[in-house]
């Protein structure tokens, strides 16, 4: 294992740099005002997938191959905003807003950090890496009933990413790494809020399985590529990189 | 999928709810926070059930909304977004559930605020009102439109301070607060005659006296609401 690393390190120093190729961009809806999408040259990476698919394991070893390689990258996620992710945070803990409101919230969220973070990212060239985006912003809310045309009107301020992959792990699987990690289950994404059981474990098991199931569903309009995380992480980086080199270079 | 409905459509009336929402519009200085608060007490008065709402007043989101402000963090679109989260934090925990259990809701502002300084501010229209259509329309929405001039003077002399996003300024229309508020004001009153005939805006001539103005507003609520029946259907509870 040690050796295999050291000598691909070395086949890499070896390596030109790549310079990413530059493709059209556009953006989901109407976007955001003054935009110039033509000056956008870095790439937008998304890993989506539930808490315990391995979503930041992922993209630390992304970070690193890609840095490695001489690009330069950054990071958002959900829930980071410097505008509302304290009252955000408060608003979870209290659960006491509506769902609009709590999707209005999430979506000022994820504007403050788009025009803050992912656009100029992308206008200096980095490869910006999304710990989740637009979708499971979307995924949470048409579980809970709310109306697709309105949240695909809402999120038409996203621009298209250049690769979404969704790490695809099966509920029973993620109930065991989430006990292994914290030994407790999130009220949230158990989906508690739903009343879909009383006992968070029935809830959870419920709750992953809709999400996943709307996820798929999502998948033949957003085009993401499921990759299945019950392998290893060596397995599933590899592939993730497989697919980002090549849009880098552009095939 | 069923099609996007672009904005709202219904009014409360309309979608049998047994309560009534009237909202009032205008520029700042326009004097419609005074006609809504008259508006309040003849209704008040009379044993109706009333409540009164402002925009930008939830309080779970203004710490954010003033932290933004403040700080002048915001962008068109997350200004727009904002009180977006605002309005339907109001709209769901406190004006549907009112409007359900028979009250008259007064709103100083509504949607139309939003779709006005959104859609000055550069945001997509049909994107702005895709956002708002979960909310229904008022059932009387009036419009005090008074002269620019009048409206700035009122403003600008009571209150010298202008605020940043108040006075437009994240717009660069001007490097002087006044001059931007004033270019600001007149757009946005553009954006309200846009859609006076559209939303079916009551339109009250500002320049009037109070009482006048006032008169005007309740004889147009008893052309609209049977308030002796609404009274008699609505009753305050003992």
């Amino acid at each position: 294992m040690k050796k295999r690393n050291s000598r691909s390190t070395l086949e890499k120093s070896r390596r030109r740099i790549v310079v990413p190729r530059s493709k059209p961009r556009r953006f989901y809806g109407h976007g955001i005002p003054g935009v110039d999408l033509n000056k956008l040259a870095g790439k937008l990476i998304v890993v989506e997938g539930a808490d315990g698919s391995g979503r930041s394991t992922q993209i630390a070893r992304l970070v690193e191959w890609l840095e490695g390689s001489g690009h330069a990258t950054v990071q958002i996620g959900l829930s980071r905003s410097t505008l509302v992710s304290e009252e955000l945070a408060q608003a979870k803990l209290g659960n006491i807003l509506s769902h609009t409101t709590l999707s209005l919230f999430y979506a000022t969220d994820f504007a403050d950090q788009l025009e803050n973070i992912i656009l100029p990212g992308l206008r200096a060239g980095f490869m910006v890496l999304a710990d989740r985006y637009i979708y499971t912003l979307m995924v949470r809310d048409l579980v809970r009933g709310m109306d697709e045309a309105w949240l695909k009107n809402l999120y038409g301020i996203a621009p298209v990413p250049d690769a979404v992959f969704y790490l695809n792990v099966s509920p029973e699987e993620l109930v065991q790494r989430n006990f292994s990690k914290t030994h407790s289950l999130d009220y949230w994404e158990s989906g508690m809020d739903l009343g879909l059981s009383r006992d968070m474990f029935d809830s959870f098991l419920k709750y992953q399985a809709l999400m996943g199931k709307e996820f798929l569903r999502l998948q033949s309009t957003y085009g993401f590529t499921i990759v299945d995380a019950h392998r290893s992480v060596d397995e599933i980086n590899f592939e993730l990189r497989k697919k980002i080199s090549a849009v880098l270079t552009g095939k | 999928m069923a099609a996007a409905k672009l904005f709202p459509v219904k009014t409360f009336a309309e979608l049998n709810f047994p309560g009534r929402l009237i909202a009032v519009e205008g520029l700042d200085g326009s004097g419609k926070s005074t006609q809504i608060y008259l508006l309040k007490r003849w209704l008040e008065l009379q044993g109706l059930k009333v409540f009164f709402s402002e925009w930008n007043s939830s309080q779970i989101v203004k710490a954010a909304t003033s932290k933004g402000k403040k700080r002048e963090l915001l962008s068109p679109t997350t200004f727009s977004l904002i009180h977006a989260t605002d309005f339907a934090d109001r709209y769901e925990r406190q004006l549907v559930p009112l409007l359900r259990a028979g009250y008259i809701v007064l709103c100083d502002r509504y949607i139309f605020t939003a779709f006005a300084r959104d859609t000055v501010r550069g945001c997509p229209p049909e994107w702005v009102r895709g956002i708002y259509n979960f909310a229904a329309l008022p059932d009387l929405t009036f419009f005090f439109k008074a002269n620019l001039e009048v409206s700035l003077q009122r403003i600008l002399s009571g209150r010298p301070e202008l605020k940043y996003f108040e006075a437009g300024m994240d717009l660069r229309l001007s490097t002087d607060p006044y001059e931007s508020f004033r270019i600001f004001q007149g757009r946005i009153l553009e954006q309200y005659l846009a859609m006076s005939t559209e939303f079916k805006f009551l339109v009250i001539n500002a320049n009037q006296r109070i009482e006048e103005q006032q008169s005007i507003v309740r004889d147009l609520i008893r052309a609209k609401i049977n308030l002796a029946s609404f009274r008699a259907q609505n009753p305050i509870a003992a």
